[in-house]
């Protein structure tokens, strides 16, 4: 059985380490928070703040406490507050230690696209293109093959970039790659998939 | 010096003009100048263009400029929240141009600090760095972005005192410091003003110097997605 979105968000909370400061994206990527079990993981919204929360009770919503997909959420006991200026001077900073993000494309070069489809409605590229260009590790969780089935792990992204080179580690329903020199290294491979499923169903170089 | 002013339109009265540089606070819904808008939009100012991450949802917000067409250009991060501003964008109304969210956020703040350009890699590689200068630091290449320096700023506290020392809350903050700071001219609306001293000074998130007009009023902050987790049984 290849993963689930559950199992992927759980296999992508074991890259963060206790202390972190950490970025989730949209999608599979805020069900990460749901699987740090002890370790203290601080959560950034790119809109300004340290120490996200979980959702409000419903009755305790606060319009002025949203998270970077507009959300309500909560505050904690070691929350901050910050600018937007201040909020990407520390991701451009290389202070953020890691970004999870979901992703369309990802190329063995490390070049990654998820911000638009060229003919489709654009919505823009929110804080990604900052994110990817600045925080210390880039993890990417997304499936392995779009609907069709066609690899989204390829040897060239043909969607435009949101970085280039940025992406350390692809975590997919199929296992687990890293992009090293040359192409993807398997590191790990889902429950009950083969190395030759997770080749079949990747048009990039593996190394 | 007389920063209070009674209502939004007065304000904002000899500031406005076709053509000009609004930059304007707000991260979606949150923490944006309602008010101020409002009067932009009783004021018929025309052909302006908008520095700010989002433009409102259909009818709130910037929304409300679209509907009466008086947006030619936006800049900003992210639009997909509005149904009117892809129709007027498709249709070619209105021109758009994208900014990474903390290059935006960054470009406000650098005009507001008297950098009319600086160098960043985010960017590099997409097609945002297309047509820039590109130049390499250290063996890594950064791009380079302008500081915007906007002909009016609108934005958006929680209190002030009359001085416009201005405290903001929670994440309300996000984009209207720098926004406030690229200014020529910064008109904030807040919830409550207060008398100089009432405000801890030390606890200042945006100094009265930036801040030239204000005004308090009553905000509806409508909550684009509000999300809730089940209370636990007592």
């Amino acid at each position: 059985m290849p993963w689930d979105r559950n199992r992927m968000a759980e296999r992508a909370a074991q890259e963060l380490e206790d202390g972190m400061y950490v970025n989730l994206g949209i999608g599979i990527p805020t069900l990460v928070a749901n699987y740090v079990g002890d370790k203290e993981i601080t959560l950034q919204s790119e809109n300004g703040m340290l120490g996200m929360g979980p959702f409000p009770f419903e009755g305790d919503e606060d319009p002025d406490l949203i998270n970077a997909g507009k959300q309500t959420i909560t505050e904690l006991r070691r929350t901050s507050y910050f600018d937007s200026a201040t909020s990407f001077g520390m991701i451009r900073g290389g202070k953020i230690a890691a970004a999870i993000l979901g992703a369309m494309e990802v190329a063995e070069n490390g070049d990654l696209a998820n911000w638009m489809i060229p003919g489709k409605l654009v919505k823009g590229m929110g804080g990604a293109m900052d994110l990817v260009a600045g925080v210390g590790r880039v993890i990417v969780v997304m499936d392995h093959t779009n609907k069709a089935g066609e690899s989204k792990v390829l040897k060239e992204c043909t969607l435009p970039l949101t970085g280039a080179g940025v992406v350390d580690r692809i975590i997919t329903n199929l296992g687990v790659l890293d992009v090293v020199e040359g192409g993807l290294k398997i590191v790990e491979l889902a429950d009950g998939v083969t190395e030759d499923d997770l080749r079949a169903a990747t048009e990039a170089t593996i190394v | 010096m007389q920063k209070v002013y009674g209502s939004a339109t007065e304000a904002l009265d000899g500031l406005l003009f076709d053509g000009m540089f609004i930059a304007a606070g707000g991260f979606g819904l949150c923490g944006i100048p309602e008010l101020l808008i409002d009067a932009l939009v009783d004021s018929g100012v025309k052909d302006v263009s908008v520095a700010s991450n989002n433009c409102g949802v259909d009818g709130f917000g910037l929304g409300k400029l679209l509907d009466t067409k008086q947006i030619r250009k936006m800049m900003s991060s992210y639009v997909g929240e509005n149904a009117e501003f892809m129709r007027q964008y498709l249709s070619g109304e209105l021109e758009l141009e994208f900014n990474p969210q903390g290059t935006l956020a960054e470009r406000m703040r650098a005009g507001g600090a008297g950098i009319p350009g600086f160098y960043t890699k985010t960017g590099v590689g997409t097609v945002i760095a297309e047509g820039k200068e590109h130049k390499d630091f250290d063996g890594e290449t950064y791009i380079l972005e302008r500081g915007i320096f906007a002909d009016l700023a609108i934005v958006k506290a929680w209190k002030a005192d009359t001085t416009g020392n201005a405290v903001f809350r929670k994440t309300a903050r996000n984009f209207n410091p720098p926004a406030a700071m690229c200014g020529k001219v910064c008109v904030m609306e807040v919830e409550e003003i207060v008398q100089p001293g009432e405000l801890d000074p030390d606890c200042i998130h945006l100094p009265g110097i930036y801040v030239h007009r204000l005004i308090q009023g009553e905000h509806e902050k409508r909550i684009e997605q509000r999300t809730t987790r089940p209370r636990p049984a007592a």
